[in-house]
């Protein structure tokens, strides 16, 4: 669609990346980090950070929302597969590691686990089956909670319950300021969980931390563009919200989801898988709902889990604090094929996407 | 996952639409998160539309882009004077 707008034109990226080359600092190392694995994607797919200049470094953040679920949730996806229920979820759940097994694990072992295209699927095969308890893995950001809370809030089959496990984005992104090392100096905010949540919330950014922050679309004209916009802002020494994307994201968002999302859940503390636990960054479903938890419903109970295996550097990806390429296991003992850490396991880690991409070049080298 | 696809609203019946991604793929998707009519341009995203696309801000956003790179080009002219 829009072809004719030309969002990939190779002249006027050209000329983008002439504009970063100006504005950029001449000396001063620049950090800009995003937050969203389809972001990382488009930035390592069209080698973006090949044209910019060598001290303007982009990082990723933990942007992947199947890498941050921490072991202890899949621990009870497991444990509900392993009880008999019958537990649906997204294809890039089903490989990443829990404590001791992954959902695939416990498929092997004659669990039913099944993936599915979205949360509408699983009410579709619970409906068919009534005789069996399915649960709904639900997992994911702002982008996707609108999705669960609606097919909750419509009233689902008696056999169906929900694990909910959704996560929210700003949180995350103060949780990276927090850390004294890391020196970020703009962001790039996730720009299809704004078409939810809208610019508001990243106000307190460029307010409260005099932060740059740009929300981008996924286009990779729209990530170098909204480079450039973080450089000039750098430049003029200024902090403002600012939105690139402005084809899909409003001032105030998705209305209708968020008050879904608000009748459904309630913000709650949440684990992030290496990170710990960080303030309101979770949904949990709201008192009136609960018949719906499959926690309550089966009464499921995992206390802690075990989210990095030993060597693994996942939970040091995923803050952008290393890349890829400087874990130890990475394309040794962790590949795609078999993945050690969850960065390795969804197509939006960090590492899956290098992995990718290495492998990519070197095919077309060869 | 907060992969969202555009898609082009075919028809509508209820909650479902039946939408486009081109290339001739055509599915069946939940539109109740959004107000929208047939021909809109809506972001898909595991299933259920998410936002609906505008045409002109799109091509907004072009001319946005030009302006900024036009601008940074006049006043380096301004500067050189």
């Amino acid at each position: 669609m829009f072809e004719h707008l030309k969002f990939r034109d190779p002249k006027l990226a050209k000329r983008v990346v002439e504009k970063i080359h100006e504005v950029a600092p001449k000396r001063d190392t620049v950090k800009i980090c995003h937050v969203c694995g389809t972001h990382e994607w488009t930035i390592t797919h069209y080698g973006l950070r090949s044209l910019l200049p060598q001290n303007v470094e982009v990082i990723a953040g933990p942007g992947c929302p199947v890498c941050i679920t921490p072991a202890s949730e899949i621990d009870e996806a497991v444990q509900l597969a392993l009880k008999g229920v019958v537990v649906t979820c997204f294809g890039d759940v089903l490989r990443v590691p829990g404590s001791e097994k992954s959902l695939l694990d416990a498929k092997a072992e004659g669990a039913d686990v099944r993936v599915v295209y979205s949360a509408l699927d699983a009410v579709k095969m619970a409906e068919k089956e009534p005789d069996k308890e399915f649960t709904f893995f639900a997992i994911g950001f702002e982008t996707t909670a609108p999705s669960t809370a609606l097919e909750i809030l419509k009233m689902p089959p008696k056999n169906l319950s929900f694990l909910v496990s959704h996560r929210l984005i700003p949180p995350a992104m103060e949780l990276l300021l927090g850390i004294g090392d890391l020196h970020i100096d703009g962001f790039i905010a996730p720009g299809h969980v704004s078409t939810i949540i809208g610019l508001k919330p990243y106000e307190i950014f460029p307010k409260a931390y005099r932060m740059p922050t740009v929300v981008a679309g996924f286009e990779p004209l729209d990530v170098l563009f909204a480079i450039y916009m973080v450089l000039k802002q750098i430049k003029d020494n200024t902090a403002r919200l600012e939105n690139e994307y402005v084809r899909a994201v409003s001032w105030e968002g998705n209305a209708k989801a968020q008050e879904l999302m608000h009748k459904a859940f309630q913000t709650v503390d949440g684990e992030w898988r290496g990170l710990g636990k960080l303030p309101s960054s979770a949904f949990k479903l709201r008192e009136e709902h609960r018949t719906f938890d499959a926690r309550e419903k089966f009464g499921v109970k995992i206390s802690r889990g075990r989210d990095l295996l030993p060597g693994c550097q996942c939970h040091l990806v995923m803050i952008g604090k290393i890349e890829p390429t400087e874990c130890p296991l990475f394309m040794k003992a962790c590949t795609p094929q078999k993945p050690m850490g969850a960065c390795m396991v969804s197509a939006e880690g960090t590492c899956s996407i290098w992995a990718k991409a290495i492998n990519t070049t070197e095919n077309r080298i060869a | 996952m907060c992969l969202a696809i555009p898609a082009k609203v075919v028809s509508i019946q209820g909650n479902v639409a039946k939408v486009d991604f081109g290339g001739g793929i055509i599915r069946e998707v939940d539109v109740s998160l959004v107000d929208v009519k047939p021909d809109d341009y809506v972001l898909v995203h595991a299933g259920y539309a998410i936002q609906v696309l505008s045409k002109e801000e799109a091509e907004e956003t072009l001319r946005l882009w030009s302006e900024i790179l036009e601008a940074g080009e006049k006043l380096e002219r301004n500067d050189l004077r």
